[in-house]
């Protein structure tokens, strides 16, 4: 971990209780879901961390508690320096408080984790689907969501899988 | 399957003004074919006349599931998907990615390597520069510009060849280093370059600068403040052009930029034009930089020694039965990685492009995640069109420099 980043790791520790993993000196927080708002509005506040650099979620499925964890990474410009927040959020009914308040870069990545992982957001402005069209079942970047594959078609059984196929046929 | 639904207002309603639900303003899609939304983009415009009241981007027309593959691949061969996404920036691209791999698994580049990567990025953000400049000359009818950038594109793809085969989808550089040595060839045909390309940005800049009808159309045009910037998560070109001196490269080097010199252009006017001016300055940067790379390129290995990650030359298969063994593992099984995440970031044409790779222990990544730049910057046009005209907003899309491979992955 960055000298920097030390007395302010420290201070959401004592503020937040966040506990800290590190690894290859990357400090990643792991925030409860109920003080994540406070806590990025406390970096971006007095921590000068103006800039939400990305905001996604990786899956630890088949694992159901915590399955998610969401990823805030912000960068502070004025100090040159990076943090990492993670809220562990369960497997059913996954619900975060929005950052969208805080950073408007938010809003997007936000519809983009609810279209691509089902994770919902209170207090979303917009909540869409941003990237699949509008009632799509499931969410694709969920492990559990097939990967989806093409038949191969041979001269012998051409018709009969493009029967199968799901294209439209008119 | 999904059903499709009638797309109706009633979706839109907390997104319009109340203007539009009397009929008063009009709605008006722009794209998914349109030429100036560069790609696949699908803009909803409520218009007062010919004014922006309201702009409703409607992304996802280009959406490939990259990260869903790149999960069922081993960590090499995931790498081919990343040249799909911004397909102006392959070689950037590729290291972005190969950076958070070899920062996943603690992996060491050889100093030629790291100098090669250098000359290749920079290229590759000079081509892209030109095609941006290129597609919004075209955008702002100078038509003759989108010609002149392609001729001297081509030449930089040229060199892509030669060096990688592939002209855009290169996968050059690989996870330790790169695929090959350059050819002999390589140090003319990029000398070649770096000898006529200066004149040629001069006639750009005599052709485009001081044209009043460009002027006209730019300045003043789609201003964008340094905060509202900061808060849509806007990097690169973009957020220089409003008075944010952040560049990776030069704030937190990688590949031994520290090392070389170069200026960061900074504008505070924040406008079209000033986007505009910003990314000319770069090409300039760029090519100093791909000068001084070349000029000092050590001699030695390209890819790292460490056997366990990266595959053995070809000549030593038939000699060594431990080369042969690490071949075959590599390509069959291809190499662990810890069961942690990392984030890595470079600096990208067109702003931060991170990669967070979150592996499972085994050799498929559990998680890979491109933050693309052109995603933010795209997120931030609805505030920068309201109350200009319709034409204006070809202008700012264009200074934005979008790439929708780039937005919908």
């Amino acid at each position: 971990m960055e000298k920097a980043l030390e007395p302010i790791v420290k201070e959401l520790q004592e503020k937040f209780g966040v506990s800290v993993e590190e690894f290859r000196g990357e400090a990643q927080c792991l925030v409860k879901p109920e003080h994540i708002v406070e806590a990025l509005t406390t970096l971006r506040d007095t921590h000068q961390f103006e800039l939400l650099s990305a905001q996604t979620a990786v899956d630890y499925y088949p694992q159901t508690s915590p399955r998610f964890h969401v990823v805030y990474q912000l960068t502070s410009l004025a100090k040159n320096l990076s943090a990492q927040l993670r809220v562990p959020v369960n497997g059913d009914q996954p619900r975060v408080q929005s950052a969208a308040g805080v950073y408007k870069s938010a809003v997007w990545r936000e519809r983009e984790l609810l279209d691509m992982f089902g994770i919902e957001f209170e207090g979303h402005p917009d909540p869409r689907r941003i990237l699949m069209p509008e009632g799509t079942e499931g969410h694709p970047l969920r492990r559990d969501f097939p990967l989806g594959y093409e038949e191969p078609q041979f001269s012998f059984n051409y018709k009969e899988i493009d029967l199968r196929k799901p294209y439209a046929k008119e | 399957m999904a059903q499709l639904e009638e797309v109706t207002i009633d979706q839109y309603r907390h997104l319009v003004s109340e203007r539009a639900l009397t009929g008063e303003t009009m709605l008006l899609n722009m794209g998914p074919q349109h030429p100036s939304t560069h790609g696949v983009l699908r803009l909803l415009l409520e218009l007062d006349g010919e004014i922006v009241v309201n702009c409703i981007p409607d992304i996802g027309y280009l959406h490939t599931g990259v990260e869903k593959n790149m999960e069922a691949k081993t960590y090499q061969k995931a790498e081919v998907m990343t040249d799909r996404l911004d397909y102006m920036n392959t070689m950037g691209n590729n290291l972005a990615y190969v950076m958070a791999v070899e920062k996943l698994v603690d992996l060491d580049v050889p100093p030629r390597a790291q100098a090669l990567r250098v000359i290749l990025v920079e290229l590759q953000r000079i081509a892209s520069h030109l095609v941006w400049l290129g597609t919004s000359g075209l955008d702002l009818a100078a038509m003759s510009m989108f010609l002149y950038c392609f001729r001297e594109r081509e030449q930089i793809l040229d060199i892509f060849e030669l060096v990688s085969g592939q002209r855009m989808m290169t996968t050059y550089l690989r996870p330790g280093g790169v695929w090959r040595d350059v050819p002999v060839e390589f140090e003319k045909a990029v000398r070649d370059f770096i000898k006529i390309f200066p004149k040629r940005i001069d006639e750009y800049e005599s052709l485009l600068t001081k044209n009043p009808l460009f002027i006209d159309r730019m300045v003043d045009i789609g201003y964008l403040s340094k905060e509202t910037a900061l808060s849509y998560g806007v990097t690169g070109p973009t957020l220089r052009a409003s008075g944010v001196d952040w560049d990776l490269r030069k704030k937190r080097p990688y590949l031994g930029y520290d090392q070389y010199e170069f200026e960061v252009p900074v504008l505070h006017e924040g406008d079209t034009y000033a986007r505009y001016l910003v990314r000319i300055e770069e090409l300039r940067q760029s090519l100093r930089i791909v000068e001084q790379a070349l000029n000092k390129l050590p001699m030695g290995p390209v890819r790292s020694e460490n056997r366990k990650f990266v595959p053995p030359p070809r000549s030593e298969i038939g000699v060594s039965m431990e080369a042969l063994i690490h071949h075959f593992k590599l390509w069959t099984e291809g190499f662990p990685a810890p069961d942690a995440s990392i984030y890595s970031a470079v600096e990208s044409p067109r702003g931060e492009l991170g990669v967070l790779i979150a592996g499972d222990g085994g050799p498929k990544p559990r998680r890979v995640h491109m933050r693309t730049p052109s995603f933010d910057n795209l997120a931030v046009v609805p505030e920068l069109v309201k109350g200009h005209l319709v034409a204006d907003l070809v202008a700012i899309l264009a200074s934005i420099d979008i790439v929708l491979g780039d937005i919908d992955r």
